[in-house]
């Protein structure tokens, strides 16, 4: 077991432990509700599991370092960028994704763009957005975490 | 995938609906994965042991984090979140905003009511859009699954930019939107 896993998981021990001091009855709902998302996501896992074994397996790292890698430079990172706005994966699924495409060659500043805007732009829920929080608001939300997302990237390039 | 956007109205049968399509869609990338593999049996190897690698790593975590998500929807409510953005300001307000962002779980469309409801109560713009980027890209377990994934120093300097840039970007939106005019959320 990693260090990280270690630690959720100790979190978890720890959290289950204080909502059990404080509600028996809450603690009991929270586990059912954990249950009810697992299942309701388990599927997701593994297609990710299968399509992230087929990527590594058949893609070559060459071919993304080519694609997303540091000599790519602003386009590898738009393109990958306007994937993530444009792509509805579950983020907590999407971390594994991009880190085996870092793992392959793609860039700190690649990766930071794909898991940035996936999370960060809904362009799925932007209809409901817009019903309401206003056209305006909702336009200029998005498009500006558009370039924020960019900008975190690339900055996130510099640094590491 | 779209049908993700109107979860909102349907019920139980719709989630149901999405998890049969699913499993659907992991039979046929599973079926899909074994034809190409005969094709290619040399890739059979790096292929199995990728996707065993990574099935191991995420059955180590994801149950914990599964936990972690139904103690905050459990004790984190939604008129918590309303009352302590409403009020909070300045710097404490930005941090206050992304620290309610990232408690709650659920889909993003479930933060734009509680966003409505802030505004009407006078909540400032910059901390409206600091929690809705916190609701979308914040979350304490998906932060650990990206220490798992991606290592400790990405994940931490994506996050302090996160704050930093979604901050900017909430002083530009709301300067914008001052100057022409309200925000008439629900009247579009």
């Amino acid at each position: 077991m990693s260090s990280t896993a270690t630690i959720i998981n100790g979190l978890a021990v720890l959290g289950l432990a204080i909502s059990f001091f404080n509600g028996k009855e809450k603690t009991l709902r929270s586990l059912k509700v954990a249950g009810k998302s697992f299942f309701k996501i388990l599927p997701m896992v593994l297609i990710i599991v299968v399509l992230v074994g087929l990527l590594l397996g058949f893609v070559p790292p060459s071919q993304i370092e080519k694609l997303f890698g540091a000599q790519s430079g602003l386009l590898g990172v738009v393109t990958i960028g306007a994937a993530g706005a444009i792509l509805h994966i579950p983020s907590l699924i999407a971390f594994p994704l991009a880190g085996s495409l870092r793992e392959s060659g793609a860039s700190v500043a690649a990766t930071a763009a794909f898991i940035t805007t996936l999370t960060m732009i809904g362009t799925v829920y932007l209809p409901v957005e817009i019903k309401i929080l206003g056209k305006k608001f909702a336009l200029l939300r998005n498009g500006l975490s558009f370039l924020a997302a960019l900008a975190i990237s690339l900055l996130m390039g510099l640094i590491l | 995938m779209n049908s993700e956007a109107n979860q909102k109205d349907k019920g139980k049968e719709g989630g149901k609906k999405d998890l049969i399509r699913d499993w659907i869609i992991l039979l046929l990338s599973a079926i899909g994965a074994v034809v190409l593999l005969s094709f290619f049996p040399g890739k059979v190897e790096p292929t199995t042991s990728t996707a065993l690698n990574y099935l191991t790593e995420m059955a180590w975590i994801l149950p914990a984090v599964m936990i972690l998500m139904g103690l905050f929807k459990v004790w984190v409510s939604k008129e918590m979140v309303i009352k302590y953005l409403g009020k909070a300001s300045g710097l404490k307000g930005i941090l206050i905003a992304a620290l309610l962002g990232s408690t709650p779980t659920g889909p993003l469309y479930v933060a734009f009511p509680l966003a409505a409801a802030m505004i009407d109560k006078g909540a400032r713009i910059l901390n409206i859009v600091v929690f809705l980027s916190a609701w979308a890209c914040i979350k304490i377990p998906q932060e650990m699954i990206e220490i798992q994934f991606l290592g400790l120093k990405f994940m931490a300097a994506r996050l302090v930019l996160t704050v930093l840039l979604v901050s900017v970007m909430g002083l530009v939106i709301e300067k914008i939107i001052e100057s022409t005019g309200s925000i008439s959320p629900e009247l579009e």
